[in-house]
């Protein structure tokens, strides 16, 4: 296969960035699309030009380190799966593929495709947690869950922190990310004694960082490369409100 | 300098407890006059920062991904053994310990293997009340899986993301900590060296991979909690960036480093497609409780299989081989890993292999899916299918998988004593950075838990006995070792920034790779190794002549990242093939071709071998000095491993 990359290029976060074209040749459909890229970085190595920067570890779609925003697309074209289990199958010989960093204020840019996504980290810091100490916790077979719930939690984990859902959103919203850890806790028993005051530090966190408000459009669950679902930002909301309304002064 | 292991006098099942008790404890008020370095936030490093940040000390932790919650460990799959015998079906400490002592073929030491089956159950209830979502049963209660090399189902897991799971709870303490003020947390740092005052480490040399900054960080303790170097041979299942750099320099410094030669092949990847590959995918080893390994009889309609003239599905059971099953019929498809591998390289080697490269073997789900019907499969394994399915373009529920081995985790690494420090006073490795627990293979589901007994529940305990030895007094960068180190760090950056040959790094890596599997890999041989010897000390000579590295030190700078671990690939590698040239026997992982029994199995030497071979590194380019500790037995009988 023969492809046309407009790739966007950035020197760093201080510097205006533009859109540089690059042919693909040799491209085989086995490929995945980061090997796709790697092959055009050895290309871009070899003249002597700058290799294209981004961010990637695992290549197996669970460290969430992958982010292109690829034909106007988090993750690219297929549905539930994250750039770096993209094939190249998925393209056509002779197609342009326009490859951008996510695009959101709470995520600047570092170099070239690769974004700073450490607010997530902070959200978590503010409560993505049960207090507790190594040691002296009860046995596990102690705590007791229906298969039902601890499925449901189960879904809510397997979020990997890609920030795609951020890059969906018109808003640059980050709520399907933050739901989906409530949520994780809110269901289990474990979460309870923290649940109120867990859900308000994350969001007032979430707000600080500059993330955009939540307009239920969906195209977070949509693009989500584990398939989040919405229904965790309804959660949470119901978790807020109860906080809000209802728990604050128990619970302050 | 002779090895002192400091293994505890008296039984076995004491040992542990004893220790405990005759360790140093430091006051809680004098914890926090403490400094603790800690690299790596996989699940040994995010367990023992926020366990030792929880107990009061100061915690600087480090690591190369934009965050800790990437780190490695997320991508395991199967699950995490404990000695728990939830399912009553005989399970027991001693059962997980001899286990383990057995499956690493008698390579490892009793009193670790004891201790991290003793502290196996502590791991499942603290990962519980962290909100870790187990698999349970309808009442409620934690389900278990059984895994290779067991007989029994002692296997917790989270559908096909244990890793994942186990490690956002380590993470989620980590951040507990981090919010507290008792971590501070260095994302996009890269440990390039450690610091040692008066032959005790006192801090590292990082750079800041987004501005390329130098900066040195001192501590009363380092912890190295940074993975295994599976990725000397290029294509493994680890992540593309996991690397030896932080191991190797501790090496350099002082750090012994033990049974480098003992690498694990895990038999159920995804067979490579072509030279464009950059890593290589594991498909769950709980795939074994159901599938059904096999290749074609004969060497004819292999071939007719691999043109594509015969369907699978077609093949009548007459004409299959299920060769696990044939061979050995009291463990089939579930025998330890290195076995599993070896026999699928001895069939692709006879011309019996499927796929369009003949390298592959089959596992065939037709049979589970008949038993239990297709739904229960998908609940079982639906995200290993789908990943199968997207990797390959090929559905795994209709036709059988092909799989191979690829080299996924490393058992050598820095020789520990049973406090888990090395021959550098201060200095500590945690998880795969470390040799101790699986000798010279792991069972299935023992990596999560040796990574979480390490950071929560040994590390908390043995690190306080140093701590107390040396004492509070305040430590800072103002010692001239530090700017020393410094110096040399950004000597090296400079050496590698100026080279501009005409290969890149890239190529350098992937022909490292090729001669580590060939002569390395799955079956070795003193001819090949001698061979592979001198071609890893031609290209290693040619890299520092001929490589191409570009860009600048004063930026995010990804070629160079590279450079520097390719760099210091290039010289494990050599002391990997002198570890396998000095072990003439064969024992778990690690075959040499002059040793095997009659039926073609690991032949032991336990006369001449069985101890730990730690190296010490002398200068660039010296031959190592190999130290020897004697393995003891006291309490299991060394027998030839038999899974049949």
């Amino acid at each position: 296969m023969k492809l046309t990359l407009k790739v966007w290029r950035q020197k760093n976060a201080h510097t205006k960035g533009k859109f540089v074209t690059y042919p693909a040749d040799h491209v085989s459909p086995d490929m995945s699309f980061l090997e796709m890229l790697d092959v055009v970085n050895e290309d871009l190595i070899r003249k002597g030009d700058e290799p294209i920067h981004f961010d990637h570890d695992c290549r197996e779609g669970i460290c969430g380190s992958c982010s292109l925003h690829i034909n106007g697309r988090p993750h690219g074209p297929k549905h539930g799966t994250a750039t770096c289990q993209l094939h190249m199958r998925s393209f056509k010989d002779g197609d342009n593929i326009v490859i951008e960093p996510w695009r959101a204020l709470a995520f600047p840019v570092i170099k070239d495709l690769a974004t700073d996504r450490s607010a997530f980290d902070r959200i978590q810091h503010a409560g993505g947690y049960v207090s507790i100490n190594t040691g002296g916790v009860p046995d596990a077979n102690d705590i007791l869950i229906p298969k039902v719930i601890a499925d449901e939690a189960f879904n809510s984990a397997t979020c990997i922190g890609c920030g795609a859902c951020v890059a969906a959103c018109k808003n640059a919203s980050a709520m399907l990310f933050v739901s989906a850890k409530v949520s994780q806790m809110a269901l289990l028993p474990q979460g309870q004694p923290e649940r109120y005051r867990r859900v308000q530090a994350m969001v007032e966190q979430m707000d600080k960082e500059g993330f955009g408000s939540c307009t239920n459009t969906g195209a977070c669950e949509a693009e989500c490369p584990k398939e989040i679902s919405l229904s965790n930002i309804a959660r949470m909301n119901r978790d807020y409100f109860t906080a809000k309304l209802i728990k604050e002064e128990v619970h302050h | 300098m002779t090895l002192d292991a400091k293994i505890p006098e008296g039984p076995l099942a004491e040992k542990w407890s004893k220790h405990k008790f005759n360790l140093k404890l430091v006051n809680p008020a004098n914890k926090r006059k403490y400094t603790v370095i800690v690299v790596g936030t996989g699940l040994a490093g995010a367990s023992a920062a926020a366990s030792l940040a929880e107990l009061g000390y100061n915690v600087k932790a480090f690591c190369f991904q934009d965050s800790p919650r990437r780190a490695h460990s997320i991508a395991a799959q199967g699950g995490i053994n404990a000695a728990k015998n939830y399912q009553n079906d005989g399970d027991s400490i001693q059962r997980l310990f001899y286990d383990t002592i057995k499956g690493g073929d008698y390579r490892s030491r009793e009193g670790n293997v004891y201790r991290l089956a003793e502290v196996s159950v502590d791991i499942i209830d603290q990962c519980v009340a962290q909100g870790v979502p187990f698999a349970r049963e309808y009442g409620g209660l934690l389900d278990n899986r059984s895994f290779g090399g067991a007989q029994v189902s002692r296997t917790f897991y989270a559908r096909g993301q244990t890793g994942q799971q186990l490690l956002l709870g380590a993470y989620s303490a980590l951040n507990r900590q981090i919010h507290a003020g008792k971590v501070t947390m260095y994302n996009r740092h890269e440990m390039m060296d450690v610091v040692t005052i008066d032959g005790h480490a006192k801090g590292i040399v990082t750079r800041d991979l987004v501005t390329g900054k130098i900066e040195s960080h001192a501590g009363h303790a380092v912890l190295l909690c940074t993975g295994g170097y599976g990725n000397v041979f290029y294509l493994s299942t680890n992540a593309m960036g996991c690397n030896v750099t932080a191991a190797w320099k501790a090496h350099k410094r002082g750090a012994y480093f033990a049974n480098p030669c003992f690498t694990q092949i895990h038999p159920t990847c995804i067979p490579v497609t072509g030279d464009h590959q950059s890593k290589l995918t594991l498909m769950s080893e709980s795939l074994r409780n159901d599938g059904r390994v096999w290749v074609p009889k004969t060497k004819e309609l292999a071939a007719k299989l691999r043109k594509g003239e015969i369907k699978p599905a077609s093949l009548k059971e007459e004409d299959r081989d299920y060769f696990l099953e044939r061979k050995y019929p009291s463990f089939g498809n579930l025998v330890p890993r290195d076995v599993a591998s070896r026999n699928a390289k001895e069939m692709v080697d006879e011309g019996r292999g499927v796929g369009g490269s003949g390298i592959a073997v089959f596992l065939d789900f037709a049979d589970a899916i008949d038993r239990l019907g297709e739904d229960n499969v998908r609940a079982k394994y639906g995200n290993l299918f789908d990943m199968y399915q997207q990797i390959t373009d090929e559905d795994p529920y209709k036709q059988p998988m092909r799989i191979y081995p690829a080299v996924h985790y490393t058992m050598g690494g820095l020789w520990v004593d049973y406090n888990l420090m090395t021959t550098v006073p201060g200095l500590y490795a945690l998880g795969e950075a470390n040799f101790s627990d699986h000798g010279a293979n792991r069972l299935g589901a023992s990596a999560l838990m040796q990574g979480l007994a390490d950071g929560y529940f040994v590390i908390p305990y043995t690190l306080g006995d140093y701590l107390a030895t040396i004492g509070p007094k305040a430590v800072n960068t103002d010692h001239p070792a530090f700017a020393e180190t410094e110096r040399e760090v950004k000597d090296r950056l400079k050496q590698l920034l100026s080279l501009k040959g005409t290969k890149t790094v890239n190529e350098y890596h992937r022909e490292l790779g090729l001669i580590m599997w060939e002569y390395c890999g799955m079956a070795r041989n003193e001819e090949g190794l001698t061979k592979a010897k001198d071609l890893i000390r031609a290209l290693r000579k040619d890299f520092w002549e001929n490589a191409f590295v570009s860009g600048i030190n004063e930026e995010f700078n990804q070629n160079l990242e590279k450079a520097g671990r390719v760099a210091d690939f290039l010289e494990l590698g050599e002391l990997m093939v002198d570890d396998a040239l000095n072990r003439k026997e064969s024992c778990g992982g690690h075959l040499r071709l002059e040793s095997q029994t009659e039926e073609g199995e690991a032949k032991r030497d336990d006369e001449k071998y069985s101890y730990v071979a730690a190296w010490e590194y002398k200068a660039d380019n010296q031959p190592e000095t190999l130290h020897k500790e004697k393995l003891v037995f006291e309490n299991v009988k060394l027998s030839q491993r038999s899974y049949k």
